[in-house]
């Protein structure tokens, strides 16, 4: 590669780090990803996709893969989504860590392998690893696909019922800046159901950055709950894309809450491939100081009679920036599609900007699609009455912002998971609103 | 379903297109292709002053270094930009001085085109500039304007006329260095309409130029500059046509508004241009740039446009509110059919405090079309108490076209309010049912369903307008639903 391919594309080098010891399948993901990533290069402004969220930081840290976090670390319990009773699976810096975890589950008809070792990766993972998402136009996932170095795949048997919730843990913990490409697999079979958490932690440290991959693949009449809690330390790069493909009936309720990170991207790409198959994407965030939260949205619907439905809020104060991309795709043999998108932006302070591109390109026409956009700031009315209550101002202001983001944790389907994301969000709330109250 | 596969049929015969004829007159021409000799034929033909040839010289120089835009969503094969004639103009010994010196040909396809230009000074309402391929054949009402100071005239001839107002304001809200299209259009500007409305007068009647693209081969490139001093107002309307050709015309327009203190411009546009055959063959390319300045407190500036026409249309009218106050309005229905492409929609962009802007756009496909809104409403960080609402609402006729809403919401003012809503559907079986029932045919049931959906945009057109453009929609759509 010559000199201009590393300016435009960075980490190529860290290649070097990448076990060589590996299956076919493994090795033809890594190359695939490695195409697309010299010819995209990192995104600049001038791609559309990545428009609104800047990459330019990254290459101003010398992030390394492979550093261990400090010894002794532990799961700061008060942090991470509050699930009790869920099986907890813990990576530290991108890398599985049995000690930490839960043993094994001994459900019946669920595997849980580890991804450390592609070598040792059943059928299963080789048939379906890398089919979900399309790397063309994603240089980040194509990065990973090239560099990934560790993650978890989950199979459910058909008619498999997961019985406790699954908790991914991820903690960030470094002293130099580290970088960590983790990439998962979830496959759930016909009929089968599963609530898979995932919490992304940053400890305090050095700068990281966290490029992940999750594919989910839900056969017909699979039901899945996903959650997914991003709160990260002020200096962390979190980019995530989690790719779905749903067959007939099958449903995906999802839920992306972001607390913390200085840029932090959730692209969520479903493809709805069958007649009756649903997505109810919902997410919030909370961005201050500095923060750049974006959440990139692409619903496909490929097959007919598939609804999906997407609400995002936000809450933006300091100089952070919020950006909301969402795109309805309804194919032309789409017919009877219900699809719709919400976006809204709560925006705090004077230097708070948010972006929001909300997206519908239809080639169906007996489809009933739509999408709703607005920003503003907390409505002088409301503070009015509450004050005109006796409630005191600050707290007129926070119950006021907790009731705009509450509304999208109503989205949730499964009340344990949506407890556990109310939990989270009132106590990221209770700081914001200290500072930014009256 | 039946009904559905009549629409694509019945429109492959193209009758419903009834402006495709020729004007069989001597033209001039400049010669064929495009180059610095080519800008300069232009500039001498109309002689202009130095500084002008200058501008459109450095606007050409900057033109050859840009690359065409290819964001939107539209499809064509490349232009060859070389391969059209730059100016045409009917042959005429000396520029008419009224109506009675005007060609009786030109005088003749403006009858044809429903804009009787003798009968309308006859008949109080409109002054209407035409514009013949690249230049302004006959305005009138002129004396009455002017008697109120008004300028209402070609562009070629404020050039001579009010050199100091053109040269202040031209290129101030579109430079001629803003975009592919618009730069080659700084550089082959050929005519236009200008408007000047001086302090406090509110012009009596609406202003209206005619575009005709008649020659062969020849793209039109018109400038249209409106400016309206403090506490004045003006309602300019344009209407295009074009004859039925199998090769693709371009035209490339600018339009520039400007508006001081308590000022209004209300801009009109019915855009018929010749669409192209069923099989989109033929037909008009339209890369049009349309800029509004709001320069002065609660200055207003109104688009209203109804897109029919066009084998392509790349159009995005926007307004610029950088006056305390002031209030930018778009309202737009865009019609495509058969293998027509529409990329439409408009920016606001709001600077000045208490500024406020509304968007309502209605898109109708049918046939194998495919239409676009896209849209960008921008706040900046001092556009404190800003106010924007924006609604996209998308019709599809049949299951071959495609309807696209692509807006950009960029706010960073947290006292400004923005809200943006969209929808996709179709005729309801229902409505149509209702209509059915109570003895309307298919044809009116459709018609007027489609009516009503573009109601409220259709309603801001001044009424001359508002008649031909429900008829239009009415043609545009005829057979493709009922």
């Amino acid at each position: 590669m010559d000199a201009k391919t590393t300016d435009s594309a960075p980490f190529l080098d860290r290649l070097e780090a990448v076990d060589t010891d590996q299956p076919d399948w493994a090795a033809a993901l890594r190359r695939a990803g490695l195409a697309v990533y010299r010819e995209e290069g990192l995104p600049h402004a001038k791609v559309e996709a990545w428009k609104y969220t800047r990459l330019d930081g990254l290459t101003r840290s010398a992030f390394e893969p492979g550093i261990s976090a400090p010894d002794g670390i532990t799961v700061p319990d008060g942090r991470i989504a509050d699930m009790a009773g869920a099986h907890r699976l813990v990576f530290v810096n991108g890398c599985y860590r049995a000690e930490l975890s839960d043993d094994g589950l001994a459900d019946e008809g669920i595997e849980i392998v580890n991804l450390g070792k592609p070598g040792a990766a059943p059928g299963w993972v080789a048939e379906h690893m890398g089919r979900v998402l399309d790397l063309d136009g994603m240089p980040l996932a194509a990065l990973n696909a090239a560099l990934w170095g560790d993650g978890v795949a989950i199979k459910l048997a058909d008619g498999a019922q997961l019985q406790k919730p699954l908790h991914l843990i991820f903690l960030a913990a470094a002293s130099t800046p580290a970088m960590f490409q983790s990439r998962h697999l979830l496959i759930a079979g016909r009929d089968s159901r599963a609530a898979v958490i995932e919490s992304h932690l940053g400890l305090e440290g050095a700068p990281t950055f966290s490029n992940s991959v999750v594919e989910m693949i839900l056969e017909e009449d699979a039901v899945l709950d996903h959650a997914k809690l991003v709160d990260e330390t002020e200096h962390a790069y979190h980019i995530a894309a989690t790719a779905l493909s749903l067959a007939g009936q099958a449903r995906y309720n999802g839920f992306v809450l972001t607390l913390g990170g200085r840029v932090v991207r959730n692209e969520t790409r479903v493809r709805l491939a069958a007649a009756g198959a649903e997505c109810c994407l919902a997410g919030a965030y909370v961005a201050d100081g500095e923060a750049h939260v974006d959440n990139t949205v692409f619903i496909d619907h490929a097959g007919p009679g598939a609804a999906s439905r997407v609400v995002f809020k936000g809450v933006i104060g300091d100089t952070a920036r919020g950006v909301f991309q969402g795109k309805t795709l309804v194919r032309q043999y789409a017919q009877k599609t219900d699809g719709h998108q919400l976006h809204k932006a709560l925006l705090l302070s004077s230097g708070a900007e948010v972006n929001a591109k909300p997206e519908l390109e239809i080639y169906a026409d007996d489809v009933k699609c739509g999408h709703g956009a607005t920003a503003a700031q907390l409505d002088e009315d409301m503070v009015f009455y509450l004050l005109a209550r006796g409630i005191p101002e600050a707290q007129a202001r926070q119950l006021l912002t907790e009731a705009f983001l509450g509304d999208v944790v109503d989205e949730i389907a499964s009340p344990e998971i949506a407890a556990a994301m109310s939990a989270a969000l009132t106590r990221r709330l209770a700081g914001i609103n200290a500072d930014h109250g009256a | 379903m039946a009904m559905e596969t009549k629409t694509v049929e019945e429109l492959a015969t193209g009758e419903a297109y009834k402006y495709g004829f020729v004007t069989d007159i001597e033209m001039e021409r400049a010669p064929k292709g495009l180059s610095e000799d080519t800008v300069r034929f232009i500039s001498a033909k109309k002689e202009e002053p130095d500084w002008l040839l200058e501008w459109r010289l450095r606007a050409f120089r900057m033109w050859k270094t840009m690359a065409e835009p290819t964001w939107a969503k539209v499809t064509y094969p490349p232009i060859d930009y070389q391969d059209a004639y730059y100016f045409a103009a009917p042959k005429t010994k000396e520029g008419p001085k009224s109506l009675d010196e005007v060609d009786p040909e030109l005088l003749a396809t403006y009858e044809k085109l429903g804009i009787p230009l003798q009968e309308q000074e006859m008949l109080a309402g409109v002054a209407v500039d035409a514009v013949f391929d690249s230049v302004s054949v006959a305005t009138t009402y002129k004396k009455k304007l002017e008697e109120m100071g008004i300028v209402f005239c070609a562009m070629s001839e404020a050039v001579q006329k009010y050199p100091d107002l053109v040269r202040q304001y031209l290129g101030s809200v579109v430079p001629y260095s803003d975009n592919f299209f618009a730069t080659l259009n700084s550089a082959v500007f050929s005519d236009g309409t200008f408007v000047f409305v001086p302090k406090g007068v509110r012009c009596p009647m609406e202003l209206s130029t005619y575009f005709r693209i008649n020659a062969a081969q020849t793209g039109q490139f018109e400038r249209t500059l409106i400016v309206a001093e403090a506490g004045s107002y003006v309602s300019y309307l344009e209407g295009c046509t074009a004859p039925m050709r199998d090769e693709n015309q371009l035209h490339a327009a600018v339009v520039e508004l400007v508006t001081l203190d308590d000022a209004e411009i209300k801009y009109s546009t019915v855009q018929n241009w010749y669409p192209g055959d069923a099989e989109g063959k033929g037909g008009i390319y339209n890369f049009v740039t349309k800029r509004g300045a709001c320069r002065g407190r609660n200055s207003k500036i109104l688009w209203t446009q109804v897109e029919t026409g066009s084998a392509i249309t790349w159009k995005y009218p926007s307004c610029i509110l950088q006056g305390e106050g002031s209030v930018g309005e778009f309202y737009s229905v865009a019609i495509t059919n058969n293998r027509q492409q529409a990329d439409t929609g408009t920016k606001m962009i709001h600077i000045g405090k208490g500024t406020s802007s509304r968007i309502i756009a209605k898109g109708i496909s049918a046939g194998r079309a495919d239409s676009t809104y896209r849209g960008l409403v921008r706040i900046q960080p001092k556009a404190e108490g800003a106010r924007n609402y924006t609604q996209c609402d998308s019709l599809l006729i049949g299951d071959q076209c495609g309807a696209h809403t692509v807006p950009y919401i960029e706010s960073r003012n947290p006292t400004a309010n923005v809200e943006h809503e969209a929808t996709t559907s179709k005729i309801s079986e229902d409505q149509l049912f209702y209509c059915l029932q109570r003895g309307l045919s298919e044809e009116e049931a459709v018609s007027l369903i489609v009516n009503g959906f573009c109601r409220e945009v259709l309603q801001t057109l001044p009424m001359e307008f508002a008649v031909e453009a429900q008829k239009l929609v009415g043609i545009s759509l005829e057979g493709s639903v009922g």
